[in-house]
């Protein structure tokens, strides 16, 4: 046994100060970025609460000077565009991400997939969206929803392919084993009690990366476009979309209404994109306990 | 009477890697009877009891050599459906693994796995493994509960339920109260003493009283090989080995 008392003493007054500043530290640094959030709010609020009407939710968005305008085609176009998305990525981003996270481990192939995942994850939107008009829209000849709809899913696939790998992985191995000591087969284990065990994590990579593809603007422009019609020629017309219609209206207008209407759908969208958060959170700690 | 040898270890190797684990490991398993496996930690005592459903091979890189004869059948070589062994030799793991389902799930799992079956007699013989598993008068009432909800002691219970569901030949249990308090330990000594009477039993474990409590024959490992085997009343009282009796009488471990 060591004899301590004979030692020389470390203050511990030191130690105490480091903590207290860092603990300031944090403390401020939290309030930066809520400071942050909360003016971005108040400031779509005030300039967009004033579009905010019935008809501006119900109404299609029309050409400058007619009556009753809305924004009602361009959410129809972004849920319709984020939807199909989602139908295209997630169940293939999902089995990458399965699959990485369980056959995945010390393989090549795996290793790349991973790297590709990476990097496409990094590759900025609008680059996306010239590369889905060059495969699809100019074949084509026509804008169209579903060009948008094709460029979303690609910004999407990466986004999921690694929140799933990263749930799945949290899954103790113990529940693996206890799953193949019964005489499942590995996919059965993993598609019926790792990835259920996972399942809170699955839908929170979903409903994120639906959040983030819904306010995509750059990829839109060179695929859907913009309309002042509903999608219901979604698959060869033009298609609007909220953040299309903002940067439209705000950016490319010289009249103050349709400023004004840009700064709505602003509010709208936020607010929808603030609700999906909120509600991930929701569902996430409801199910922990 | 005879007792039947149910599992034989040969001259079984194990390897993580390039590391080698157990040393030419020879053991009889007899039947119907429960037997301990103690050592100090790190010596192999799960090592060698994951061989027993090759539970390993979830691992790639770890691999075993030798035979394990279980009936008499290798269970090592190739040919063996790996999926008829883990429904014959079931696993109780150190923390309880209740599935994210319900507890009436949890436990139709297995029998849904390996048999057609009608409800009625699905739902008779999740009761009746409830009921073997001592768990049955505390969880009746809500069935349809998450098996997650349950105490420690209760999931334990319920895996223990959910592993003799699909009417294992073998259990094994790998330091199974280790991980839960000692009301709950009692009760899963006194099933497991029940248990063997239709079932053989390999129960690895840290804790001594319960290996002299409950086990008919005890096997000491140390550093990877078997120093001593045999009737568990002989080896707590009088271990052959010099290292058994300084681990049984706490100078080491």
């Amino acid at each position: 046994m060591n004899n301590c008392s004979t030692l020389k003493r470390r203050s511990p007054i030191f130690r105490k100060f480091s903590n207290i500043v860092m603990n300031c530290f944090c403390l401020l640094s939290i309030t930066l970025a809520l400071f942050a959030m909360y003016s971005i709010l108040v400031t779509v609020w005030q300039h967009g609460s004033d579009a905010l009407t019935w008809e501006f939710l119900t109404e299609p968005s029309k050409p400058y000077g007619e009556e009753n305008a809305g924004i009602a085609n361009a959410l129809l176009g972004t849920l319709y565009m984020s939807l199909g998305a989602a139908l295209m990525a997630v169940i293939p981003a999902m089995a990458a991400g399965i699959w990485l996270a369980e056959f995945g481990k010390n393989n090549k192939i795996a290793t790349i997939l991973r790297f590709c995942g990476n990097v496409l994850m990094g590759i900025p939107s609008i680059i996306i969206g010239l590369f889905v008009y060059v495969l699809i829209v100019i074949p084509a000849g026509h804008f169209s929803g579903w060009a948008g709809a094709i460029a979303l899913s690609i910004i999407m696939f990466p986004v999921i392919m690694r929140t799933t790998e990263d749930s799945i992985n949290m899954v103790p191995d113990t529940l693996r084993e206890s799953a193949l000591a019964l005489g499942m087969t590995r996919m059965r284990a993993t598609l019926s009690i790792v990835s259920r065990s996972a399942k809170n994590g699955l839908i929170t990579g979903v409903l994120l990366s639906l959040a983030r593809v819904s306010g995509e603007t750059a990829p839109l422009l060179f695929t859907a476009l913009f309309a002042d019609v509903y999608p219901n020629h979604f698959f060869e017309q033009p298609t609007a979309s909220i953040p299309v219609l903002i940067n439209e209206y705000t950016n490319n207008s010289p009249f103050e209404a349709m400023h004004n209407m840009g700064w709505g759908a602003a509010l709208v969208i936020a607010l929808v994109i603030l609700a999906i958060n909120i509600l991930t959170r929701i569902i996430f700690h409801e199910n922990k306990h | 009477m005879k007792t039947n040898i149910k599992i034989s270890a040969r001259n079984l190797n194990f390897y993580y890697g390039k590391h080698q684990a157990l040393f030419e490991n020879n053991l009889d398993i007899p039947e119907k009877k429960i037997t301990a496996i103690i050592g100090p930690s790190g010596c192999g005592k799960s090592t060698h009891l994951r061989i027993y459903n090759r539970i390993f091979n979830l691992y790639g890189d770890q691999r075993a050599e030798g035979e394990v004869l279980l009936d008499g059948a290798n269970i090592l070589s190739p040919s063996t459906d790996i999926l008829e062994l883990r429904h014959r030799v079931g696993m109780i793991f150190q923390k309880p693994t209740p599935f994210p389902m319900s507890i009436y799930d949890n436990v139709a799992y297995p029998l849904k796995l390996h048999y057609k079956m009608s409800k009625s007699e699905t739902e008779a013989r999740v009761e009746q493994a409830l009921r073997h598993a001592y768990l049955w008068e505390e969880v009746k009432d809500k069935l349809n509960s998450s098996g997650m909800a349950l105490s420690g002691g209760q999931q334990q219970r319920l895996c223990i339920a959910r592993a003799l569901a699909a009417e294992p030949e073998v259990l094994l249990m790998d330091e199974p109260t280790s991980a839960i308090d000692p009301i709950a330990t009692h009760h899963i000594e006194e099933l497991t003493m029940e248990l063997k009477q239709k079932l053989t039993i390999v129960m690895v474990t840290h804790n001594m009283q319960q290996a002299s409590r409950i086990s008919d024959y005890t096997a000491f490992f140390y550093k990877g090989q078997i120093v001593e085997v045999g009737e568990t009343a002989r080896i707590f009282t009088n271990p052959t080995h010099q290292q058994t009796e300084d681990y049984i009488t706490g100078r080491f471990g």
